[in-house]
């Protein structure tokens, strides 16, 4: 038999479709099949993406010489997610679920994302404390900075800047 | 809202109106979000599941999103029937895997430019959904929409990895924008495989009318970011908007050339479509849909000028088997939906015509 669309190859893969209880046969050379597999965009019926996802998690020691960050039998204390779990389904349990497995999570988000840090928007109002500790970071940094260059007058402020924001925190 | 209604309104969406309608038909921002100190849905009882909801209820109950976009109807998918989440699908208010869930719940504006998803895979799923080529307002409504919220509930943020999602392909933004585009221009001169084909290299994902893992019918095609992490996101909407921008430059030198060197062609095979349309009596979605984007192409080229360019953003819709059977107010089965079908196609052209 040839093949239905190109009629010069010989057909070997046969396709039956049952649309509103109407039957259609497709006879295809390989070729054709593949495009007509493209065409259509199904991957394999049995592709999790979820799991796909969760595999990259499975090899943290590409790089030789660097232990494996062993996230195994690490539990998340909040909402009980293991490393099993997340592998099976692909999804993390809870907030929380981020720091529990931030070292093994850190090569999966580079991969998906190509990066690693949000840049964009921080909510306004749970985002405060952020926003505080962020600054709170930064003057801090300052000041060792200031105290090692010996720069007091200067320092002194900065610490009085500190001292305003904490109290401000409270 | 009485739940009747949900077959009979159309979305905002469909009226198709705004900047390059001829070739965008929607622009759709989602943005992912979850509250602080709560498991992610698919951990939660069904206790957990309704304090979600409760808390979601409050916050769009507030006079600061209810004075912006109106007031917001929370539909309990318990309480839904099939036909009504298969109408919610069709009309791109909720995702195909939501109507699949047996608890969660969706809150909807009157003219359904805000839908938000509540214990999909995350918290919440905020979306806005606004016709024609206008990502950046869309935007701009969905960043007003996602502060009002936050004035009342609290999202899980984290200060590295942004707003915090079950799935890792969502963090950070959070943000999904997609922007869906008619392209028969392309796809007739062949070019169309080629163009989209470039566009995950730029960060983009293709995917058909409804969403992933749909075929392209009717030469329509979703154009949205993958990456949702280390951008602003002000630089996910520029990057896609310029992206589409050549797309729909292209699309529209494309739509020249077919009438300059093809024209009798392409004047004949829209009018033929034209003809199927306005005379067939049993007719399948498929069909439908791959003649609705001839007769628009030949409505937006100026061949066909007795009938509205709005046709196909309502049909596309209207057309489809949820749509149908919710519109005429019983379940049919498919041959009875390909007869009516047929029928709604029929009586929308000769009203247009009149």
């Amino acid at each position: 038999m040839l093949c239905d669309n190109c009629k010069q190859k010989e057909a070997n893969v046969h396709i039956t479709k049952i649309v509103n209880h109407e039957k259609t046969s497709i006879n295809l050379c390989e070729d054709c099949a593949r495009e007509y597999q493209e065409q259509i965009g199904f991957a394999q019926p049995t592709f999790s993406f979820h799991k796909f996802l969760a595999g990259l998690l499975e090899q943290p020691t590409m790089m030789p010489g660097k232990p494996g960050i062993s996230t195994e039998g690490t539990k998340c204390p909040k909402c009980g997610t293991t490393r099993q779990i997340f592998s099976q389904c692909g999804k993390l349990g809870c907030d929380q679920c981020f720091d529990t497995f931030a070292a093994g999570l850190s090569p999966l988000i580079k991969r998906v994302h190509g990066r690693e840090r949000h840049t964009g928007k921080v909510p306004k109002r749970s985002g405060q404390d952020i926003m505080l500790k962020k600054r709170l970071e930064n003057l801090k940094r300052k000041l060792q900075e200031l105290v090692i260059k010996e720069e007091f007058e200067e320092a002194a402020k900065v610490r009085d800047q500190i001292r305003e924001l904490e109290r401000g925190n409270c | 809202m009485a739940k009747h209604e949900l077959a009979k309104r159309a979305s905002k969406w469909m009226e198709g109106t705004g900047p390059q309608s001829d070739i965008v038909l929607t622009s759709r921002i989602r943005l992912a979000r979850n509250l602080k100190s709560i498991p992610f849905p698919h951990l939660l009882n069904d206790e957990g599941q309704k304090e979600v909801i409760d808390k979601v209820v409050q916050a769009v109950n507030t006079t600061t999103v209810t004075g912006t976009f109106g007031k917001m109807d929370m539909l309990l998918l318990e309480y839904l029937s099939p036909l009504e989440k298969q109408i919610l699908v069709e009309k791109h208010l909720i995702s195909p895997a939501f109507a699949e869930k047996k608890k969660g719940g969706v809150a909807l504006n009157a003219d359904e430019t805000v839908s938000i998803m509540v214990n999909e895979e995350d918290h919440l799923r905020v979306q806005l959904l606004m016709p024609a080529f206008q990502l950046e307002e869309t935007w701009k409504a969905a960043d007003i929409l996602d502060d009002a919220l936050e004035q009342t509930v609290d999202y899980a943020f984290h200060e590295e990895r942004g707003y915090l999602t079950a799935c890792p392909t969502n963090l950070g933004t959070g943000l999904r924008a997609s922007v869906m585009v008619h392209l028969p221009a392309l796809v007739l001169t062949k070019q169309a495989k080629k163009i989209l084909g470039s566009l995950p290299q730029l960060g983009l994902a293709v995917r058909g009318f409804y969403g992933e893992g749909s075929e392209a019918q009717g030469n329509l095609y979703q154009i949205s970011n993958q990456i949702t992490l280390g951008l602003t996101e002000e630089e996910i909407i520029n990057n896609i908007t310029l992206v589409v921008q050549q797309l729909i430059d292209q699309e529209r030198s494309a739509r020249n050339r077919l009438k300059e060197e093809l024209y009798h062609q392409i004047d004949d095979k829209v009018n033929r479509a034209y003809g199927i349309l306005a005379n067939a009596r049993i007719i399948s979605s498929e069909e439908a849909l791959k003649l609705l984007s001839d007769l628009r192409l030949g409505i937006d080229l100026g061949m066909i000028k007795d009938v509205d360019p709005q046709i196909l953003n309502e049909m596309i819709s209207f057309i489809q088997p949820g749509l149908l059977q919710g519109s005429q107010g019983k379940t049919m089965n498919a041959g009875e939906r390909d007869l009516t079908r047929a029928k709604v196609i029929r009586t929308k052209l000769a009203q247009q015509r009149r």
